[in-house]
């Protein structure tokens, strides 16, 4: 059924490619293109240079200039900038003289994960000013920390985000469809027909199951391509334990989504079952915030999510070349959910049979 | 609206959810674990890690060889590490040494990388500062940089994120459960049977647009009670501005499901379409979570056509900031648009559907 119906059909691998090409060049947490304002009270050489080098940096595009503490207020209440530096009066001065030189940094807290790693890039490079000045004063270290980031040296955010996505969109197409299926078919009558045939209720979803399974191997692929192929995410680990455990992935969800329209009656039972599920999977899958930042009970709770396992997996084979114990390690969540969640859906159809 | 789902979905879904994402969405990296390779031992190397210890941002693991550290970040368990090589002490006592630091960290987790970075290099300028004074030297950095956070100085992301997170979930309930409510009238036939009745396209409309409407204002006042006095986010604008914008809103997302069923008719297909034009972009687009200036222009382009765009910058604002009317009319403007302009294509749908 999934296959007769062509608006059914489109819905398969349109949102897949739509969301391939979108979405990865959209889901960054990088701060580009900003405006940074600049109150300058002090008019000296310092700050003059100060300011020339905050306008190189790729995180502010656009500086403005403003000449009072209203147009301060107005620059962060309106967002027109995400940050302003303040020079005091006396800052060139306390420089020359060598004393610590105050620098305000005001920045909008409605934005406070951007505006923080504003604040790290203002400080970097104000610090390396100051690390170069004091170099030329005298001999004083000018030791700096080399931060290499292994897997992924330029932070790219695509490399981050490619992989997830791989089990997110994933996520809606075999879920929902899986769930809402069943009870689609029940309400048009059809079901009954499965039922009086002489099919076991494993063969009936097994059947619900491959066609979903399949759908999702083909979606996957689409998605690798592109990563590769559009965003140039390395695959550094092995094809093979990426679709090995893709399909335990599918087990997994596909047990969620039968064990769902198992229990509803209705397409909009089941829709809203899937979404409950689907909603809070997604987002506290580790793709959206860190699972490690949530707290403990929280993460205990995560446990039961699928996609929080499958992402870590998938992320470590394109990125981090793991192992097969690696995989498996992860993966075993993965089959005890599937396991779970199959059994579950089986009693619960042959009682409804029964 | 007969429906006994409609009071789980207008009060227990969006509590729920609100709680999961209150809790769950935090992008304050406050726990980081991290690995220390010491393959110096001296006195300063000793020193420096007592300071990364005592650091309430760090979780420390200490190790002497440095396969046994590129494991742990292989594996996850740690999110990078800080290395002090076997000169280590010797160069910082060294007036013309040069840094003896390095760190790793797991490029794989982006936002967090950065966190590693800042954090160590940031104790590591204090250790540096505390050095050159108990030499008897001026601390090479004489730059004292006052950081302050308007509307929110804890840099909390929770505060800004939660009014975020209502926009997902106010999405949900007007795109997402009109368009599947609806799509079942079209499949059951009960839409051809109001259509061919005696009312004109805009009463019909506005019966089915209504109840919705009414659903979706009352579970926005549940929201709003449960973010400001169970998660204690700050609320400092105008409670009618709010209910103006959520209006606005609601009608831009109660359009996008009707228009959603209308074109489909299909209660399966309905959900599919509406996940996929109604909450993805919510999630993705609407600068709830990431910053719609970083993104490329023409997708930036495109999201000035999506109405939780301006609800995030609203509700952000209203939140935290108060009444700032160049943001919020501006947000106010384009809600209009987008209400008429999905309400409009919506009415389109419905009776081309008729009609053929």
């Amino acid at each position: 059924m999934l296959f007769n119906d062509p608006d059914g059909r489109r819905l398969i691998f349109l949102p897949v490619i739509m969301q391939t090409l979108l979405f990865p060049f959209a889901a960054t947490l990088e701060v580009r293109n900003n405006t940074l304002a600049v109150f300058n009270e002090d008019h000296g050489r310092a700050s003059y240079e100060l300011v020339q080098r905050f306008s190189q940096a790729a995180a502010f595009t656009n500086i403005i200039y403003l000449t009072s503490d209203r147009e301060v207020t107005e620059a962060i209440d309106a967002q027109k900038a995400l940050a302003v530096v303040r020079f005091p009066s006396d800052f060139s001065r306390h420089v020359e003289q060598g004393q610590p030189a105050p620098l305000q940094l005001l920045l909008d807290g409605r934005r406070s994960n951007s505006s923080q790693i504003a604040a790290s890039y203002i400080q970097e490079i104000a610090g390396g000013y100051f690390a170069e000045r004091g170099g030329l004063r005298s001999n004083e270290p000018t030791s700096q920390v080399m931060v290499r980031h292994r897997y992924n040296p330029n932070l790219e955010y695509t490399w981050f985000i490619l992989p997830s996505l791989v089990a997110i969109i994933l996520t809606i197409g075999s879920l929902i469809t899986t769930s809402l299926s069943v009870a689609r078919e029940r309400e048009r009558g059809t079901f009954d027909q499965l039922l009086v045939s002489p099919l076991t209720p494993e063969m009936i979803m097994l059947g619900k199951a491959i066609p979903s399974l399949l759908v999702g191997l083909g979606q996957a692929t689409a998605i690798i391509l592109g990563a590769v192929l559009i965003y140039h995410v390395p695959v550094e680990g092995s094809l093979i334990l990426l679709y090995a455990s893709a399909i335990m992935y599918f087990a997994a969800l596909v047990g969620f989504g039968l064990l769902i329209s198992a229990i509803c009656s209705t397409q909009q039972q089941a829709f809203l079952g899937a979404f409950s599920f689907m909603m809070p999977a997604t987002l506290l899958s580790g793709f959206t915030a860190p699972v490690e930042n949530m707290p403990e009970w929280l993460q205990t709770l995560t446990w039961f999510n699928p996609i929080r396992h499958f992402i870590v997996i998938v992320k470590s084979i394109f990125l981090k070349d793991v192992p097969a114990d690696f995989v498996f390690h992860h993966g075993l969540p993965l089959l005890i959910i599937s396991v779970c969640t199959l059994t579950a859906a089986t009693v619960i159809f042959r009682r409804r049979l029964g | 609206m007969r429906d006994p789902s409609s009071g789980m979905i207008a009060f227990l879904l969006p509590i729920v959810l609100l709680l999961i994402f209150g809790y769950g969405i935090n992008l304050d990296t406050t726990r980081i674990r991290l690995g220390v390779l010491n393959e110096d031992g001296g006195a300063a190397s000793q020193e420096f890690v007592q300071q990364l210890k005592g650091s309430p941002y760090l979780v420390v693991t200490e190790s002497g060889h440095r396969a046994a550290l590129d494991r742990l970040l292989q594996d996850g368990e740690i999110r990078g590490y800080t290395a002090l090589e076997a000169d280590f002490s010797r160069k910082t006592d060294d007036p013309s040494g040069t840094a003896p630091l390095q760190v790793i960290t797991d490029g794989t987790e982006p936002n967090t990388a950065n966190f590693v970075s800042a954090y160590v290099t940031s104790i590591w300028q204090q250790w540096q500062a505390a050095e050159a004074r108990d030499q008897g030297r001026a601390a090479s950095q004489p730059l004292d940089v006052q950081t302050r956070y308007w509307f929110n100085p804890a840099a909390e992301s929770r505060h800004y994120l939660i009014p975020g997170s209502i926009t997902v979930i106010m999405t949900v309930i007007g795109a997402l459960l009109t368009s599947l409510v609806v799509a079942r009238e079209w499949e059951r036939g009960t839409m051809e049977a109001l259509l061919s009745s005696p009312v004109n396209r805009a009463e019909l409309l506005l019966s089915k647009l209504l109840p919705y409407y009414l659903l979706g204002m009352l579970s926005m006042a549940v929201i709003t009670f449960c973010a400001v006095f169970l998660m204690g986010v700050p609320f400092r604008g105008s409670v009618l501005l709010l209910g103006v914008v959520t209006t606005f809103f609601l009608l831009s997302v109660l359009g996008i499901g009707l228009l959603i069923s209308s074109t489909t008719r299909d209660q399966f297909n309905s959900a599919q379409m509406a996940l996929n034009v109604a909450f993805l972009p919510a999630v993705m687009l609407s600068g709830f979570l990431f910053e719609i200036a970083s993104m490329p222009a023409p997708i930036r382009a495109f999201t000035y056509l999506l109405p939780p765009r301006y609800f995030v910058s609203s509700l952000q604002t209203l939140f935290l900031s108060g009444n700032v009317g160049s943001i919020l009319w501006p947000d106010i403007l384009f809600l209009m648009g987008t209400s008429a302009l999905f309400l409009s294509l919506a009415a389109r749908a419905t009776t081309r559907r008729l009609d053929g």
